[in-house]
């Protein structure tokens, strides 16, 4: 009697296949890589999928200037300890400019930092194929891509006409200038990423783990205060408490949560017991309505 | 301080024991269909929030949303869960698949929100495709309708064996045991010849969650499971373990010259080091000297795991071709007869080349014949000369290369394929096949010694098929003609290819629909690739209109052969010249499917020869196609260099 695959054991194959129907297929891949958890996991993944070989793939960072600290020194140590080829890219206009999350609101921010950053690094380096951690079970339009999600010569997708998605058979045709983005977690949950990153004891950011922390309540959200770029308006004070991050972006924008949580046991734990949702703490998503799939349309991840 | 830390190591172990019993649940990947507002999203969103998948912002935010798009009054809008497209949720409709997670103690769950609409059919199969369980939802007040046969069919063409009859909305119809036994009896009618192992009805009301995952008080009649009962326990077999091992091969993985690995996610059975194998395509022998992994190498491997396998011999083996038990193979064959469900707005039509892919492998293939299309209501096998958009039929496939392959009743992973628009790239079909074609087991390639090279030498040229393309009264059988008296009196060996001239003999058999003028044209570019492989230069002058198929003729000829020549005048133009009187007539609509009047004509996007022909005349174009031809050594003299002397 042959063992029987466990539910992490598939999900783990399905990514690995899909990695390596990119490397098979296009002609110049890259990840998207965000530091955040789902990241580590992907490339966690990517290592394994092409091993004893390095992923035939440049990994890309879209850094907005705005990342908490500790998410670049991980990802730069990361990149250092593993050997893989890492490409930073920030929007120089949006630089130029000054944008930022406190004048521009996170809108503004957000699409001119990342989305159109993300284009640019796209179309700079020509990449026909760009992996994303994105997972079906975070969000509503999310729940609704391929896992080989088409894109047109804009970077735009076209919710309400994607190609059919039949088997494992993924059509990775595309004319030049259009592109696919690729999703190896797509069936995964959070709680799968979580199980799978202690079984496989994959480093992550220590944001993740409680922690004693300056923050700063705004908006009713608990934000850290990384850097003296972010002013206090009047009546604010910053706060020492035990906090840690559900998710990671830019650190105006991210709320951390009150807990005591710091291993990766008490981290799945404390989410067996949640009754939020991890993108609560995304100030992104709350802008507005759709507003998920209206950046997706216009080329968010 | 002690305590706390000792309740916290304790609470660690927990986890790590809750853990581990998670990993101990099987998956069940199950799709919702059926009709229109039969309520399908409406079941999903129900399953969700009763087996507590749902957040607290979520639910505000569905609260918010049951009020502004809701259809439920002043109830909560379950579908709004699952319809997570703006249009979707604006149209109260679904348009694609969701993906949905959840658990119960027992089991986990992968669902598939598919839309009702016929129209968005093909992403009803991409949800299906996957899954291992259909719910076909029927409104108790509709019964069985149109598209509940037509998913059912689909449902049951990818392979799906287990169905749950959700009769729905059972409060709408007073709770009455007769709609639901009407209803299953007019199913499982419907649905005996569809070889399903498993059909369970089940009475519901998902709005309000009778039956669903609580036994209902108000259907006494009833003593089935409830629907989450049921998914909990039904059996969906494991077998691709047990059957022969197939690995299709999806990337060499050579990252030096010490290593050469071949990765892929096993099919279906198991292989072990020291096993022995044989590649597919070629017959050729080996034995399994390593499964590599990062943790350190495997001593086996089963299906569903994705491995790199190192073999002991150097054989040739690349991405496509399939490693499998020797004991028993696959069929190779470049003809097979499929069920094939039509995705594409523009319809399937024999003779169109198509891009096939199966999980790994690619190659350019047509359909040869369209045996029948299958009636979704009463499953009669109908002649047909096209699949349209969201119909079943069963199809002989040709490949321009063999293939590696099972049956897909024998095997889901290697007896399935898609079929990919040329121009378009867009998914346009779904195939699964059925049986390999006797006829290209037993028709081989003859090999002649005299060949293609030998056959141009001797006329002193080199071949070629200049490819005229245009609306008819352009001016391409002007200029074919021409062209080819001043080759002929330079020596060359020509022949011209008329489409009129054609369709007094070999075509005359065809018409001008669609599906003719394609076969039309792949005939004429199979006789036009002989007379270049017997060494002419040979002149086609057609309309041509689709891309599609000039793209087929280019693809088969030799490298460099193939030249497109566009005569580009404009429509009015013809229109006015109207050499035959044909323009008059179409326009007075006494000749249908007309190319530029009532039928398309596809501009060229990059001939090798763009000729404009307002204001030139014919002498000077063909000029042009002459300066072109010499340019590379086409219509000039090959004189030997003497080499020796």
């Amino acid at each position: 009697m042959l063992a029987r695959l466990t539910h992490l054991d598939r999900l783990e194959a399905e990514a690995i296949h899909i990695f390596r129907e990119v490397a098979a297929t296009f002609t110049k891949p890259v990840m998207l890589y965000s530091v955040g958890k789902d990241s580590s996991v992907l490339l966690h993944l990517a290592m394994k999928a092409f091993y004893p070989a390095k992923p035939p793939f440049p990994f890309l960072h879209v850094d907005t200037t705005w990342k908490f600290r500790e998410m670049i020194e991980f990802r730069d140590t990361m990149a250092r300890e593993l050997g893989f080829d890492l490409l930073v890219h920030v929007n120089p206009d949006g630089v130029r400019d000054n944008i930022n999350p406190f004048d521009h609101g996170s809108n503004t921010h957000t699409h001119v930092m990342k989305t159109v950053g993300l284009r640019q690094a796209l179309d700079k380096y020509g990449f026909d194929a760009a992996f994303g951690g994105a997972r079906r079970d975070e969000e509503k339009s999310r729940a609704k891509e391929r896992i080989f999600s088409f894109r047109n010569a804009q970077h735009a997708w076209d919710p309400k006409n994607q190609r059919p998605e039949m088997w494992k058979i993924f059509n990775t045709r595309v004319s030049a200038g259009e592109s696919i983005r690729v999703f190896p977690l797509s069936n995964w949950t959070e709680l799968d990423i979580w199980q799978y990153i202690l079984q496989e004891n994959i480093p992550i950011v220590p944001l993740y783990f409680a922690k004693h922390r300056p923050v700063v309540e705004r908006d009713g959200m608990l934000i850290l205060r990384d850097d003296d770029r972010m002013k206090l308006h009047p009546g604010e004070v910053v706060e020492n408490k035990l906090v840690r991050f559900r998710t990671l972006g830019c650190y105006p924008l991210t709320g951390a949560i009150e807990s005591d949580a710091d291993s990766l046991e008490g981290i799945v734990s404390e989410m067996l017991t949640a009754r939020t949702s991890e993108r609560q703490g995304r100030l992104i998503d709350r802008d507005e309505a759709g507003s998920m799939e209206k950046k997706k349309r216009e080329g968010y991840f | 301080m002690r305590h706390a830390l000792a309740n916290k190591v304790e609470a660690a172990e927990s986890v790590r024991e809750y853990l581990a019993g998670q990993e101990q649940k099987s998956l069940l990947r199950f799709l919702t269909c059926g009709s229109v507002d039969d309520g399908k999203s409406t079941l999903i969103g129900r399953l969700l929030s009763d087996t507590k998948q749902i957040f607290e912002d979520q639910l505000a935010a569905l609260e918010r949303d049951s009020r502004k798009h809701g259809t439920t009054g002043e109830d909560v809008d379950f579908a709004l869960l699952v319809d997570g497209l703006e249009a979707e949720r604006e149209q109260g409709i679904t348009i694609d698949v969701a993906y949905r997670f959840f658990a119960t103690p027992k089991r986990k769950f992968i669902v598939a929100d598919t839309p009702g609409h016929e129209q968005y059919t093909r992403n009803m199969a991409t949800g299906a495709s996957t899954a291992d369980l259909a719910i076909v939802l029927v409104d108790a007040r509709q019964g069985v309708l149109r598209q509940t046969r037509r998913h059912s069919i689909i449902a049951s063409l990818l392979g799906i064996r287990n169905i749950v009859v959700a009769v729905n909305k059972i409060d709408l119809v007073g709770f009455d045991q007769k709609v639901f036994d009407r209803i299953t009896a007019e199913y499982a009618a419907f649905a005996e010849s569809l070889g399903f192992k498993s059909v369970v009805p089940i009475p519901m009301s998902a709005r309000f969650g009778d039956n669903v995952t609580r036994r209902s008080d108000k259907m006494g009649w009833y003593s089935g499971p409830t629907l989450i009962e049921h998914l909990e326990s039904v059996v969906v077999e494991e077998e691709a373990a047990e059957r022969p091992f197939r690995f299709p091969v999806q990337y060499v993985n050579r990252p030096n010259l010490d290593f050469r690995g071949f990765a892929g996610t096993i099919a279906s059975g198991s292989v072990s080091q020291g096993d022995e194998i044989v590649v597919a395509k070629s017959g050729k022998p080996s034995t399994v000297k390593r499964i590599v992994a990062q943790g350190g190498d495997l001593r086996t491997a089963v299906a569903g795991q994705a491995v790199t396998i190192v073999l002991e011999d150097e054989v040739e083996v690349s991405r496509g071709n399939l490693l499998v038990a020797p004991a028993a193979r696959p069929h190779v064959a470049d003809q097979f007869a499929a069920n094939v469900v039509w995705f594409d707005e523009q319809a399937l039509l024999p003779g169109r080349s198509y891009i096939l892919r199966t999980e790994t492998d690619q190659a350019s293939a047509t359909v040869t014949d369209l045996k029948y299309r299958i009636n979704v209501n009463d499953f009669a096998h109908e002649a047909a000369k096209s699949l349209e958009m969201n119909e079943v039929g069963v199809c002989n496939i040709s490949a321009q290369s063999p293939v590696a392959f099972d049956s897909f009743a024998d095997n889901r992973t290697t007896g399935a394929f898609i079929l990919i628009d040329r121009i378009s790239n867009a998914t346009v079909g779904a195939g699964m096949i059925l049986h390999p074609l006797r006829r290209s087991e037993n028709i081989h390639w003859q090999s002649l010694d005299v060949t293609s090279k030998a056959r141009a030498d001797l006329k002193n040229q080199r071949p070629a098929v200049l490819w005229f393309t245009g609306l008819s009264g352009s001016g391409k059988s002007t200029v074919a003609n021409l062209l080819e008296k001043k080759l002929h009196a330079t020596g060359r060996h020509t022949y011209v290819l008329d489409g009129d001239n054609v369709r007094h003999g070999l075509n005359r058999d065809l018409g001008f629909t669609d599906e003719d003028r394609v076969e039309n044209i792949r005939r004429v570019a199979e006789v036009a690739k002989l007379m270049a492989d017997a060494g002419l230069i040979v002149i086609v002058s057609f309309i041509s209109p689709f891309r599609a198929e000039r793209r087929m003729a280019r693809e088969l000829m030799g490298q460099g052969e193939f030249v497109e020549v566009f005569v580009d005048t404009p429509f009015e133009e013809c229109a006015k010249r109207d050499p035959k009187g044909l323009y008059a007539r179409a326009l007075a609509g006494a000749i249908k499917n007309f190319t530029g009047v009532d039928s398309p004509y596809e501009t060229p996007k990059n001939p090798e020869i763009h000729l404009q022909t307002l204001g030139k005349t014919p002498e000077e174009m063909v000029e042009a196609v002459e300066a072109w031809l010499n340019e590379r050594d086409i219509a000039e003299h090959q004189y030997d260099d003497g080499g020796g002397i």
